[in-house]
């Protein structure tokens, strides 16, 4: 070597201070990654982190809560048969609906419906949309050419019409729901991905990596998806609030869960017909869902300014 | 040495550029690199400079196979390279390394500095135990000249130099028989520069590679390399061994190139007679008929306008196009 013996630059670690001979001591220096330096700038964004905290404790009680009420969501409490306001004794905490269903239970179940579809319909767009999107931007040409006039196609295919033409040829299921979103969901994301992959692909380590012996799938996996996952993830915080409406706005229309399973979507369409009586079968679920939607869109923007790539 | 190492020949590099057409575009070639010749030696740097826009760059990606030649041969080791399929340019590609010229663009800033210098390995040794890698990584740091420790940092959490450093650690640790160095300091401090360039002359000593050093500062490709290739416009105009160049450099335009380096004597710097080369760069989409420098040289004639002058030996290990060197 022509230099000098090499020393650590960061400063005062050559100096004789306890400090450095700490640091001589440890093993590896431990480097933080972009990841964690995001992690840290959301930390210190007070409003998502209170949305995370409480998305948090809303699907948890969401999905553990039903152990604890007395009725369950499907339980018709014969001795009322009707709208009433909450009771304590009779365990309808937040009261019953129109047919004498517990409306606590039910505005649970609806939100693990709700926070389901939002997860798993996101994910289903989110493997789709990454894959078709970093190949078609990585391989580019004709490869190109052929995903994104899918992508094209599919924009033009009306959605309802999609969504209703899938629950006649399949009946009305469930788990078919979560895809049918998703299918329709991974349009924009595979756009985005794509975007991204373009300005990465000629970067020069894209360059180095082939250089060192990568074939294209090894890229992709390697380098291309963990670089544009920082876009993606804001993103999908910013899907599963819309996805969370689809899933409403279809059960609102009678397309989406089937009775006597709800959702916060089947909640809100009930409580609509009968909100100048019992307004309360309204706001509550409407209450949960909007309060839902709010702290995505506000972690998700909270995920956007800590992966700000000019912030890097 | 009868095998040959790595041989060039009439090398080129075309990318079509769209010059108009309204539905269906017209294309016209723009000649990156148009014809270049070279053999490269085991142990042997070629220094190739031009200026900007020459096709330096390009003729290091091309002999890679990074980018893909238009026409004519790179021989390595008898194969040649452009006729191999992806699999086969794989394989082929453990002899050849490149290190780029922006430190930090060529690094992944979501990779750790380990993970980066054992890319090629996972590539190329995927029997090796993840101890083995590693410790092949820190021996290789400590190598180039980085603490094994910061083996878990990050790229931006080290200095242009430093990360210079990871990228030649990079090309460095499947000891490749040909590393390209893309102009590899022109990004660093001067004083980083001299650290990097003998690194890369130890590492040349100690691994008997060969290096395809390609740069604009004729300082530095003075200081490492033995034979020099003059690039302008994507053609050769000058192949000599370095003292040759240096002493008589027989191209006008080597000579304007040589003029323009600066001494640092300001007495001398003062006096000295400097050649200016008048206009710019022509556009390699459209390059002047003949000799392409004759728009720019000063002993330019009608035959320079006709004729492109082809290589011609002027001298011991010396090689020069042009019509007038000897005038």
């Amino acid at each position: 070597m022509s230099d000098a013996p090499i020393r650590d630059s960061r400063p005062g670690a050559n100096l004789s201070v306890p400090n450095a001979a700490a640091l001589d001591k440890a093993a590896d220096v431990e480097g933080r990654s972009l990841w964690q330096d995001a992690f840290r700038r959301l930390q210190a964004n007070r409003a998502a982190m209170i949305s995370a905290i409480v998305l948090i404790v809303m699907a948890f009680v969401c999905f553990v809560g039903p152990v604890l009420v007395p009725w369950s969501y499907e339980e018709i409490d014969w001795d009322i048969l009707e709208a009433t306001p909450p009771n304590f004794d009779t365990g309808h905490y937040l009261g019953t609906d129109s047919l004498g269903r517990d409306l606590l239970a039910r505005i649970l179940q609806g939100g693990q419906v709700s926070f389901l579809v939002g997860i798993l319909a996101t994910s289903v767009a989110l493997v789709i949309g990454v894959t078709v999107g970093a190949t078609a931007g990585f391989m580019g040409g004709r490869v190109d050419q052929v995903l994104m006039r899918f992508v094209d196609v599919m924009y033009a295919v009306p959605l309802m019409f999609f969504i209703i033409i899938l629950m006649v040829v399949f009946g009305r299921n469930f788990y078919l729901m979560f895809l049918a979103i998703g299918f329709v969901e991974w349009l924009t994301m595979s756009r985005i991905v794509r975007g991204q992959t373009l300005t990465l692909k000629n970067k020069e380590f894209i360059e180095a990596a082939r250089a060192s012996g990568g074939s294209t799938a090894s890229i992709i996996a390697r380098h291309i998806i963990p670089n544009v996952l920082g876009v993606v993830i804001v993103y999908v915080t910013l899907t599963i609030p819309q996805v969370i409406l689809l899933e409403s706005f279809l059960s609102f229309l009678g397309l989406g869960v089937q009775p006597p399973m709800t959702s916060w979507g089947a909640l809100i369409a009930e409580g609509a017909q009968e909100m100048e009586i019992t307004p309360r079968t309204l706001i509550l679920p409407a209450v949960c869902l909007s309060t839902t939607l709010f702290c995505f869109n506000f972690l998700g923007d909270g995920l956007r300014d800590a992966l700000d790539p000019k912030d890097r | 040495m009868n095998e040959p190492f790595l041989q060039v020949r009439d090398l080129k590099v075309h990318f079509p550029v769209r010059t108009g057409g309204l539905f269906v575009g017209q294309y016209t070639p723009l000649k990156a690199v148009d014809g270049v010749s070279f053999d490269l030696n085991p142990g042997e740097t070629l220094g190739v400079v031009g200026e900007s826009g020459c096709g330096k760059s390009t003729l290091g990606r091309a002999v890679l196979q990074l980018i893909g030649a238009t026409d004519g041969v790179v021989s390595w080791l008898g194969t040649d390279l452009t006729s191999l399929n992806k699999k086969e340019l794989i394989a082929a590609r453990e002899n050849l390394q490149i290190v780029f010229q922006d430190p930090l663009a060529s690094l992944d800033p979501r990779m750790t500095a380990g993970d980066i210098i054992a890319e090629p390995l996972r590539n190329y040794r995927p029997t090796l135990t993840k101890a083995g890698r590693r410790k092949m990584v820190e021996d290789m740091m400590e190598r180039v000249g980085l603490l094994p420790r910061m083996i878990n940092r990050y790229p931006h959490e080290f200095s242009g130099g430093q990360c210079q450093r990871i990228g030649i650690a990079r090309a460095m640790i499947l000891r490749p028989k040909l590393v390209i160095c893309d102009e590899p300091v022109s990004a660093l401090d001067v004083s980083i520069q001299a650290q990097v360039v003998n690194l890369l002359m130890d590492l040349q000593r100690d691994f008997g590679l060969a290096l395809l050093f390609i740069s604009h500062d004729l300082a530095i490709v003075r200081h490492i390399s033995h034979r020099v290739l003059v690039l302008y416009l994507g053609k050769v105009m000058e192949l000599a061994d370095k003292a040759a160049l240096y002493a008589t450099p027989r191209h006008p335009y080597t000579q304007a190139l040589l003029s323009a380096v600066p001494i640092p004597d300001p007495t001398k710097e003062r006096n000295k007679d400097r050649i200016l080369l008048t206009g710019d760069l022509p556009s390699p989409i459209n390059p002047p008929s003949g000799c392409v420098f004759r728009t720019r040289c000063p002993r330019a004639t009608s035959v320079c306008a006709e004729t492109v002058p082809e290589l011609e030996s002027a001298g011991e290990g010396q090689e020069v196009a042009c019509h007038h060197w000897q005038d």
